[in-house]
């Protein structure tokens, strides 16, 4: 607390961070201790809207609105769906480990997430050097210079991710379809001659 | 681009008093619209079936939303034993609160001087703007879904289901046709948008984005977001014939007001984003007097005539079956939504370019729909159903 006043950060700003922090922790905290499936997702909601609020603060305007459309808009509605589909009666006993070892190697990812966390938010390799890719001095607001650098510099990332998705999306709807039963080639002569049929009707 | 002039000279004492009254205004507005909007749509579905409609409370009966209002503000607040308490009483804030914080990115006016400060006449106007719609929209779900599942009963967990799938497959479609507008004014502010669709065609055309993008984004826009808001015919949320009163069978008293408030809110504040967004919002001629009034009149009689369009269409259209209404989701306003868009890119490019791209696309969706049919006839084959044999494939 002493260095941040110590650094000189506006007292606006410095109030808003505390109190987004905040409810990202307790919402953070409200995921994992929550009984009841729903509770959790609800709290996963207020973490995902006040690391929104830290966006705008910011000025990363675009991000926010992105962050509130696609995570809380769209992502935890589906959870709250299969949640509500398959409902919450069933009581899970969380002592049994389904895994052997399960804990430790919890505890093992978490760590070295933590420190790849705090390396890469000090190193430039992974994102260029941090902070300089939106300008806060330049005039044109920050969703034209997202724009900008998304289409220009980092052209080939955004592609790929988009193929990502994409691959993602035809999985999705291949997995589905296999659990259809093949048709037979029996079933293949009938729709075939079903077809002929039909073309000649018209 | 996209940014108050308030606030270029920094914030003072003066720029704060203004947002606050601005504030307090546009909720003041809103509230009173609504309780004319109840009072005018249940009038005029009144008219269209041949009846009279409230007319005790006031002259008109211009009074019967206050007095519901204040009976329901008196009658017992019943809490189902089955319910999730507090899941059911946050429920109506968070379907009543987006609806109102999407009016204030709404320019209702053009910009005035103030107290020696110039401000537009909008709440506000953040450079995201319009993707604000997009993320409250996305917010006003939870208010359905757990309202339905938190109720503990069974109609409303239905209509909260059905709520949470067909919103998010409405929203795609809603979100690709804002798309379509954003590219052809290159900006995201909603203040922008309107600017943009100042001036006229020929002199007396004017130049507003449902005739700039043809129709085709306005109608998907239309559908999509009534249903959004779950108004007829797209309201299988509280279908009353198959749900008894879908997501609030549970709700009495004040909790139901605020969803009653909230959804005619949302008729309000919708109606006036289709006439910001493709309809020149708040501009038009001036035609005598000050200046600074006529934008806010035009903008009152362009929302009015949105207002007179949804309760005819609820008085007039059927509700759709549920899976219609997904059909009509996923099969046509999302694809069509997606190649008007590449046709309205490529008309930015050129012409020609555009006019290609709008042949192939015509091309491509008969390929495309030719497909479909061959497809499920295969399926139909497959599980042995009839096949419509020698008749026309749908």
């Amino acid at each position: 607390m002493i260095d941040l006043l110590a650094t000189q950060i506006a007292l606006p700003d410095l109030i808003t961070f505390v109190v987004s922090a905040i409810a990202i922790v307790l919402g953070a905290l409200g995921v994992i201790l929550m009984r009841n499936p729903v509770h959790s997702a609800l709290m996963m909601i207020l973490t995902l809207f006040a690391v929104a609020v830290l966006f705008v603060e910011q000025n990363a305007q675009f991000l926010a609105a992105v962050q509130v459309i696609v995570y809380a808009g769209a992502i935890v509605v589906l959870f709250l769906f299969v949640i509500m589909l398959l409902g919450v009666d069933k009581k899970e006993d969380l002592r049994k480990e389904k895994l052997r070892g399960q804990r430790p190697l919890a505890i093992f990812a978490v760590v070295v997430i933590f420190a790849e966390i705090l390396t890469l938010s000090r190193g430039t390799w992974a994102t260029g050097a941090h902070g300089t890719v939106l300008s806060t001095t330049s005039h044109s607001s920050n969703v034209v210079q997202l724009a900008q650098s998304i289409f220009t510099t980092y052209l080939l990332p955004f592609e790929a991710t988009s193929v990502l998705l994409i691959i993602a999306v035809i999985g999705a709807v291949v997995l589905v379809r296999q659990s259809d039963q093949k048709p037979l080639e029996k079933d293949a002569a009938v729709f075939q001659t079903e077809l002929t049929s039909e073309s000649e009707a018209k | 681009m996209g940014a108050d002039p308030l606030f270029s000279h920094g914030i003072t004492l003066t720029v704060l008093l203004i947002v606050v009254i601005k504030v307090v205004v546009a909720f003041a507005a809103l509230l009173v619209s609504v309780l004319l909007m109840i009072w005018f749509e249940r009038k005029l579905i009144s008219d269209m079936q041949n009846r009279i409609g409230p007319n005790r409370a006031g002259p008109f009966g211009i009074l019967q939303t206050l007095a519901d209002g204040i009976k329901l503000f008196f009658k017992e607040d019943l809490i189902p034993d089955s319910a999730d308490r507090a899941v059911f009483k946050i429920a109506p804030y968070l379907s009543l609160i987006p609806a109102f914080l999407v009016f204030t990115i709404v320019p209702v006016g053009g910009i005035v001087h103030i107290f020696g400060h110039t401000t537009e006449l909008q709440v506000a106007d953040p450079p995201m703007g319009i993707l604000f719609l997009l993320a409250m929209s996305s917010i006003s779900v939870y208010g359905v879904t757990l309202a339905g599942w938190g109720s503990g009963s069974k109609y409303p967990l239905l209509g909260g289901v059905r709520a949470t799938a067909q919103m998010i497959s409405y929203e795609a479609a809603m979100g690709l046709s804002i798309a379509a507008v954003v590219l052809i004014t290159g900006s995201l502010s909603t203040r922008d948008i309107v600017t943009s669709q100042i001036g006229t065609y020929l002199g007396f055309i004017p130049k507003w984005n449902i005739i700039r993008l043809g129709v085709v984004p306005f109608v998907i826009f239309l559908a999509a977001i009534t249903a959004e808001m779950n108004r007829p015919p797209f309201d299988l949320v509280e279908a009353e014939s198959e749900l008894v009163g879908g997501f609030h069978t549970e709700y009495s008293s004040l909790r139901f007001a605020l969803f009653y408030l909230a959804e005619f809110m949302n008729t309000v504040t919708m109606s006036a984003i289709i006439v910001t967004l493709f309809f020149g919002g708040a501009s038009g001629p001036t035609l005598f007097g000050p200046t600074w009034i006529w934008p806010i009149i035009w903008f009152l009689i362009k929302t009015g005539v949105f207002l007179f369009f949804y309760v005819w269409v609820r008085a007039a259209l059927p509700r759709l079956r549920y899976d219609q209404l997904m059909s009509l989701g996923w099969k046509v306003l999302i694809p069509a939504s997606l190649a008007w868009f590449l046709i309205i890119a490529a008309m930015q490019v050129s012409t020609y370019l555009g006019f290609g791209v709008f042949v192939l696309v015509l091309i491509l969706a008969t390929l495309l729909s030719r497909a479909g049919d061959v497809g499920r006839l295969g399926d139909r084959v497959r599980f042995g159903q009839p096949t419509n044999h020698g008749k026309e494939v749908e």
